[in-house]
């Protein structure tokens, strides 16, 4: 009976999951009549528009990995080692983009940071990028904390701290040379969630009129019909590429012999 | 206002210098997370030349900014709840269910993905689906003479963007609520039978408010978490449907509304929502464990 229950649970959902996806598989097939093509994908793919925003999403996602890394794992660090009464706030920060619509913070940065501000960040094109790339980290804030964060858990900072201050480490050493190693795993996790995160992100890009990948798909939506549905194949394609990827680098942690 | 002020105090005697390592952070936090959030709710109270006003606030009280507001929270309730539901009975399906154990892991990975497919894709999934030329409308008209256009259904409205929402809702909602169900130890539903509880007594004795907390947290979550979507509706709806994300967005790009500040307002009202929303969450899960204890 219960066994019964179950077993419809999930069938209902993998119907609802899986049907989706068969639609935009099997309708990003169908641009030549009559048949199944690559056609949707080739136009896409062909498409310089498609190469340029692709291009530029990979290199804010990239910009703001090494940032949110250089950012989180100092900060989550300190405040692990030197600052414990503090985590529960820091984590109550992390955790607010997450309460906070991305649609206010980024109206936010718009009056804040105008051509008539004290920091007219959106004036120059460097800047705005900029400052897309910093609305970026703040949407991935609460994944790359929470990863690091756990990751600092399984091993004593303390004592690692300890051992290589007594050899002479400075604190850049001992950041880079004995902490980032040891949660290397978590850093990726975290990386390969913002980069999932960034690569199709719209409303921010959008309003700050940057050419980036999902503004692309949302004009492209609305003015075709077959390659939408390639796009989303393909940008569902690049989320599974990454969530992999975090399987795999935690499995390889798995296989690594266990914490000391 | 820093998050660097709570410790300002640390034990005498040395220079209280430890905060210094999170400046970075603090400062990263005030310029793009705490300061945009302060533009917006202090707009919210002012004139164009910057003196106190209600009239912004006040005038979101038009008939068709509250219609926005009150579908977007509809959707979002409606989205939030129906996700909970689905996602805890999958998650039950997984962890007491009796299934193979090769479901649990298949099942959890895709979790993760599904609930990050969101935004611009997820509609053209679903309009590919559920559209006008989409496969299962195509497939229920062509087999079953069951057209859904005519029944009523439409992709662009309360129950189309509900349904797409539900592909992250419920996705989330496994993740989350899986661990949680793992926690529920054997030994307690033993002792419930011993003690005579019958399946649905320990449910509603032992199981539920154990995990009430778990449950109301994730449901604050997905309510903020539709709440916000903007990508997804637009990409939808274009802006045919009117809800808050997407009159925002209008007003952002070009002052549909004829007044600047009332766009802050607008802004102001998405945060006090979620606020609320969270803020239930917190007290009502402080009564909880403060009962479970």
């Amino acid at each position: 009976m219960k066994k019964i229950w179950a077993w419809g649970a999930l069938l209902f959902g993998l119907l609802y999951f899986t049907l989706p996806l068969i639609g935009m598989t099997n309708f990003s097939l169908k641009m030549r009549r009559g048949e199944y093509s690559f056609d949707a994908y080739g136009k896409v793919f062909s498409d310089p528009r498609f190469q340029e925003t692709f291009t530029y999403s990979v290199m804010q996602a990239l910009f703001t990995i090494v940032f949110g890394v250089l950012l989180v794992v100092p900060t989550a660090y300190w405040v692990r080692l030197k600052l414990p009464r503090l985590r529960p706030y820091i984590e109550f920060i992390t955790l607010l983009p997450l309460v906070i619509p991305a649609i206010v913070i980024v109206f936010g940065y718009i009056r804040l940071y105008n051509t008539s501000s004290w920091l007219p960040l959106t004036g120059s094109l460097t800047g705005t990028n900029m400052l897309l790339m910093f609305g970026y980290a703040t949407l991935a804030l609460p994944y790359m904390y929470r990863a690091v964060d756990t990751g600092l858990r399984t091993i004593d900072i303390a004592t690692l701290t300890e051992a290589a201050q007594s050899l002479g480490a400075g604190w850049a050493t001992i950041l880079g040379r004995i902490i980032l190693p040891n949660v290397l795993v978590a850093v990726l996790s975290g990386a390969f969630l913002t980069f999932a995160i960034v690569i199709g992100e719209f409303t921010m890009a959008a309003l700050l009129n940057r050419p980036a990948f999902g503004p692309y798909m949302q004009l492209l939506g609305a003015n075709r019909a077959y390659e939408p549905a390639a796009l989303a194949v393909i940008a569902f394609g690049i989320t599974w590429g990454c969530l992999g990827l975090i399987q795999l680098v935690s499995r390889f942690q798995k296989s690594a012999p266990p914490k000391a | 206002m820093s998050p660097a002020k709570p410790d300002a105090s640390p034990p005498a005697r040395r220079l209280p210098l430890h905060w210094l390592g999170i400046l970075p952070f603090a400062a990263f936090v005030t310029l793009f997370l705490i300061l945009p959030t302060m533009k917006i709710v202090v707009g919210a109270f002012q004139t164009p030349d910057g003196s106190f006003t209600f009239d912004n606030i006040r005038g979101l009280f038009t008939p068709s900014i509250l219609a926005a507001y009150w579908i977007s929270i509809k959707i979002s309730i409606a989205s939030a709840l129906l996700g909970c539901l689905i996602g805890f009975a999958m998650s039950a399906a997984i962890v007491f269910g009796g299934l193979p154990k090769g479901i649990r892991g298949p099942l959890l990975t895709f979790s993760g993905v599904a609930s990050n497919f969101a935004g611009v894709p997820l509609a053209f999934a679903f309009l590919a689906t559920l559209g006008p030329v989409g496969i299962l409308t195509a497939f229920l008209r062509s087999n079953f003479g069951f057209d859904l256009r005519m029944l009523g259904f439409n992709l662009l409205s309360f129950w189309g963007l509900t349904i797409t929402y539900l592909f992250f809702q419920i996705p989330l909602m496994i993740l989350i609520i899986t661990p949680a169900l793992d926690g529920l130890k054997r030994e307690w539903r033993e002792a419930a039978e011993i003690l005579g509880a019958t399946g649905l007594q320990y449910w509603r004795m032992v199981a539920f408010p154990i995990l009430l907390p778990s449950l109301l947290g994730t449901l604050a979550l997905l309510f903020a978490n539709a709440f916000g979507a903007v990508a997804t509706a637009i990409a939808l709806t274009g802006s045919s449907l009117s809800i808050v994300p997407i009159l925002l967005f209008a007003q952002i790009r070009g002052d549909v509304l004829g007044n600047p500040h009332l766009g802050y307002a607008l802004a102001f009202g998405m945060i006090v929502v979620t606020g609320i929303a969270n803020a239930i969450y917190i007290w009502l899960r402080a009564r909880s464990e403060r009962w479970l204890k």
